[in-house]
């Protein structure tokens, strides 16, 4: 994934002379479909890497969710369900606009890329800024592990819920929503970076890799909230 | 193999699903449908990652590698919850008395930093 | 590609110069070096905690480390060795250096992502060190909770971020590695004439991708608990303390695969090479390589017998385990399928491989015995379990990576390193290896525990056994330092295929020049063919007509 050219580079002297007339073809690939074909399944590797990486929380999740049933149910319902749901909307209308970026990058229209990438970054920076309320409603609440004292008192449904099982779910869903954004606010810089390149022109019908690359991986944080909204925000609601 | 482009239309079909989607989840969440909730809840997130990485994603349109990768992953991901939970839905109830740690006693919480 | 005996031809060693050229390099053979330079570090620093070790040990009385240093030193070693030596050992430094060469690619998939998972390795060991410089950790290169998340008061939550960080170097060396391999082979280089070095970095990478995540994940969530107390490990919260077992060890067993399947590679092409035959059962060692990678991920709650999962779950974990034992058994049994009636030459790597196989059937018996709920019971965190894993660990993983590195210096450097010296190095390690460890079986299954200080008197022979046996091991570790180091400027200049072996490797030049081949290999036939020459290098013109 390299994005300087190979000019001062020893080792593309024999590759180069090939390659002299193909503009941003790295030394080692034969060709753009190649290269296209390599990225590609190196950002789904990524991707495979990703899904593993959030599934050790997933399994933390399922074993105190069924360990404590009533405790989720009854902390859950002190999430706001209209931001979560506004937030769900904002961000598959992210994943449609990038969508719609990569589709324009393959065409080669890159101005119409490059806007829909500003339209991305936008959705993206709403949904962190809808997060950020929820985060201080909690901080508010004294719902934050750690961070003040922890405090909860509540019958749910005539059960008394014990703090520490409501700590649990609470020290989940900040793990969960607070790593989603994270690489959330990771995948905003990667596209202002990608808008960079965008606006100098730098990418072909031929060779589009780097927008495929990103619009993937906004699309699996995309995925992973499309999991993470029923299960924090609507355990018990009925 | 060139890259396949979808059309404007498709997306906007795939994106309206998804809402509808979202919409559905939202609503079964206030039905009691006892255990059925998880299922259904998990059921329609399900549908909605599978359009993301179809259609969004272009996996439809991809190689047959694209797809074992995620097969590899999703497998990987089953074999993490299967076999953990497999020991954690398999303990004894009475396991652990988790009323006897309600409160948490002074020494768990003396650590806090390095040093 | 003639090696002049005068002017030496332009290689990837002389093409540039300087520090600089180095530390920004995207040639996966010079990241291979810069690999192996850092790892060596990693291994000395390790192997001066062992030294510590085997120092206390020789006497009852703990006379020479305080219990709470004692601790540091034990964990130390086993963090720096397994983490920042044994994982990116083969892989990264032998694998990233050949991987391309045996593909006939010009270099992996993501030169950059390349240098940038060394980088990677390199921050997380500066961290780890910047914990053990300030203090050191004690909590077992396990980290089990809830000692480590709320009692430890040591560098947890640095040096677990450092191992988080050398963690993505793994990671982005089995993407490189699978992308490489599925991306960049040579035309004509099918899966199955592939070298099976080759396949057992394929199964290799799949467990890195695949299993390092979730360690990640696992000691960001013990930094969480030691800093919010979030209650998931902590049972005091109601929490649950074997979680964290659970996600350790499904991938902290499995990246045992990591360090041996790699290793499993080198011994097959060894033995093909110093037996001029065809590996025999080909297939079936690629397949096992997967084999293992896969069913490595079923096996981990054999680590958590007594750790109080639940009987129906440990009766599965413990079939499951054994389970493994039949790949690694169709690998060694066709390595001697091999052997049988070959006339064998007795190179340095040779020794170093059958040393290997020897080792690692001990090593792995061992695992099965361990795999046994009853047994297992009788000698958990006894010097049982500490001798079974270093056989594998050390007496494998480490042969292996000897061996390999043995094998292929002449093609990494370009020159020969002194035969005798070479022979006795690998005498001394095997000597020393089972002189050291084997008398660790036995203390173990008498009772003595691991990870103490000090010890009951009658375990004393065996101890001072062991630990004598640790002084030649190190004499046979310190020994390649300096006969390799002496023949980079001094040994003589290797041709290019020196032991006449077959491999896309050993048809360029030694050293290899920057972009690997002059010309695109096309390979015609499969792997360890001795009988027919199945390598062409069409020059351009004729690709053209």
């Amino acid at each position: 994934m390299s994005s300087t050219d190979h000019t001062g580079d020893l080792s593309a002297a024999h590759a180069g002379a090939a390659h002299a007339a193909l503009p941003r073809l790295e030394h080692h690939f034969d060709s753009y479909e190649q290269q296209r074909e390599t990225a590609s399944l190196g950002m789904w590797l990524f991707i495979g890497q990703e899904m593993l990486f959030f599934g050790g929380l997933f399994t933390a999740y399922i074993i105190f969710r069924h360990l404590f049933p009533d405790a989720f149910a009854a902390a859950s319902h002190h999430l706001d369900i209209r931001l979560g749901s506004f937030n769900t909307v904002v961000l598959i209308g992210s994943s449609l606009t990038m969508a719609l970026a990569v589709r324009a990058a393959q065409l080669g229209r890159q101005k119409v890329c490059g806007w829909f990438l500003i339209a991305t970054m936008v959705l993206g920076v709403t949904f962190l800024g809808v997060k950020a309320i929820e985060y201080h409603a909690k901080y508010v609440e004294n719902h934050i592990p750690g961070v003040t004292q922890f405090h909860w008192e509540e019958n749910f449904h005539g059960k008394q819920i014990p703090q520490n099982q409501a700590r649990i779910f609470y020290g989940l869903y900040f793990a969960m929503t607070g790593l989603h954004a994270l690489h959330m606010i990771v995948g905003i810089g990667i596209l202002l970076w990608l808008l960079y390149w965008v606006r100098r022109g730098r990418f072909t019908p031929d060779n589009y890799n780097y927008v495929e690359g990103v619009g993937l991986y906004w699309h699996f944080v995309d995925i992973i909230w499309i999991f993470l909204f029923p299960l924090l925000y609507l355990i018990g609601r009925h | 193999m060139s890259a396949h482009i979808s059309s404007v239309k498709l997306y906007i079909a795939i994106f309206l699903a998804l809402m509808v989607g979202t919409a559905l989840t939202v609503a079964a969440a206030f039905i009691d449908m006892g255990a059925l909730n998880n299922v259904v809840a998990m059921g329609i997130a399900a549908i909605k990652a599978t359009l993301v990485v179809l259609f969004f994603m272009h996996v439809r349109y991809s190689s047959r590698l694209t797809s074992m990768i995620v097969g590899a992953a999703v497998l990987f991901l089953a074999l993490l919850f299967g076999l953990t939970l497999m020991d954690n839905f398999t303990r004894p109830a009475d396991f652990v008395d988790h009323t006897l740690f309600d409160t948490p006693p002074a020494s768990s919480t003396a650590v806090t930093g390095e040093h | 590609m003639s090696t002049a005996s005068s002017a030496p031809a332009r290689n990837y060693l002389n093409s540039s110069y300087g520090l600089w050229s180095w530390l920004t390099t995207k040639d996966h053979k010079r990241i291979g070096i810069l690999y192996a330079i850092t790892i060596t570090v990693f291994f000395a620093i390790g192997g001066l905690m062992a030294t510590l070790i085997r120092l206390e040990l020789a006497t009852p009385a703990g006379d020479l480390l305080q219990p709470d240093t004692y601790n540091r030193v034990f964990t130390m070693h086993g963090i720096l060795m397994v983490f920042f030596f044994l994982v990116p050992s083969i892989p990264a430094t032998l694998g990233n250096f050949l991987l391309p060469l045996m593909l006939g690619a010009k270099d992996v998939a993501f030169p950059k992502l390349n240098l940038a998972s060394w980088y990677c390795l390199v921050a997380g060991g500066a961290l780890t060190l910047w914990a053990l410089i300030h203090g050191g950790v004690d909590t077992g290169w396990t980290f089990y909770t809830p000692y480590s998340s709320s009692y430890s008061n040591t560098w947890v939550n640095v040096t677990g971020i450092g191992v988080f960080i050398a963690g993505f170097s793994s990671i982005l060396t089995g993407v490189n590695f699978i992308a490489t391999i599925h991306r960049m082979r040579a035309p004509g280089m099918t899966w199955f004439r592939m070298p099976l070095f080759v396949w057992a970095h394929y199964a290799t990478a799949l467990i890195q991708v695949l299993g390092t995540p979730v360690i990640a994940i696992t000691l960001l969530l013990l930094v969480l608990e030691r800093t919010f107390h979030i209650g998931i490990f902590d049972p005091t919260l109601g929490g649950d303390p074997v979680l964290f077992q659970h996600l350790f060890w499904f991938y902290s067993h499995p990246a045992v695969y990591i360090m041996i399947l790699p290793s499993m590679g080198v011994v097959s092409e060894i033995i093909a090479a110093f037996t001029r035959k065809r590996v025999f059962g080909y297939r079936f060692i690629a397949f096992s390589s997967l084999g293992i990678a896969i069913l490595g991920f079923l096996v981990w709650g054999h680590h958590l017998f007594v750790a109080g999962i639940s009987t129906y779950s440990a009766l599965v974990f413990s079939v499951l385990s054994m389970l493994v034992a039949v790949p690694s058994a169709i690998k060694v049994f066709n390595w001697s399928a091999t052997l049988y009636k070959a006339s064998v030459s007795w190179e340095t790597p040779m020794l170093y491989a059958l040393g290997f196989i020897g080792l690692f059937t001990i090593g792995g018996l061992t695992g099965v015995m361990l795999a046994t709920l009853g047994i297992d019971l009788h000698v958990t965190d006894t010097y049982f379990v500490i001798a079974h894993f270093h056989y594998v660990m050390v007496g494998g993983a480490i042969m292996g990576y000897l061996g390999g590195l043995h094998f292929w210096w002449p093609k990494i450097t370009g020159r020969m390193y002194p035969v005798f010296w070479s022979k006795l190095a690998a005498l001394l390690v095997f000597v020393g290896f089972n002189l050291t460890f084997f008398p660790q079986f036995i203390l173990g299954y008498m009772g003595m525990p691991r990870r103490y200080h000090a010890y009951p008197p009658e375990f004393q022979v065996l101890n001072v056994m062991s630990s004598a046996g640790a002084t030649v091991l190190a004499v046979g570790y310190m020994l390649p330092l300096i006969y390799l180091a002496w023949s980079m400027r001094y040994g003589r200049k290797a041709p290019e295929n020196p032991w006449g072996a077959v491999g896309l490797e050993w048809e360029t030049s030694s050293p290899p020049p920057p972009e690997n081949f002059v010309h695109t290999p096309v390979v015609t036939g499969e792997a360890y063919d001795y009988t027919k020459k199945v390598y062409a290098f069409p020059t351009q013109e004729a690709e053209l007509v």
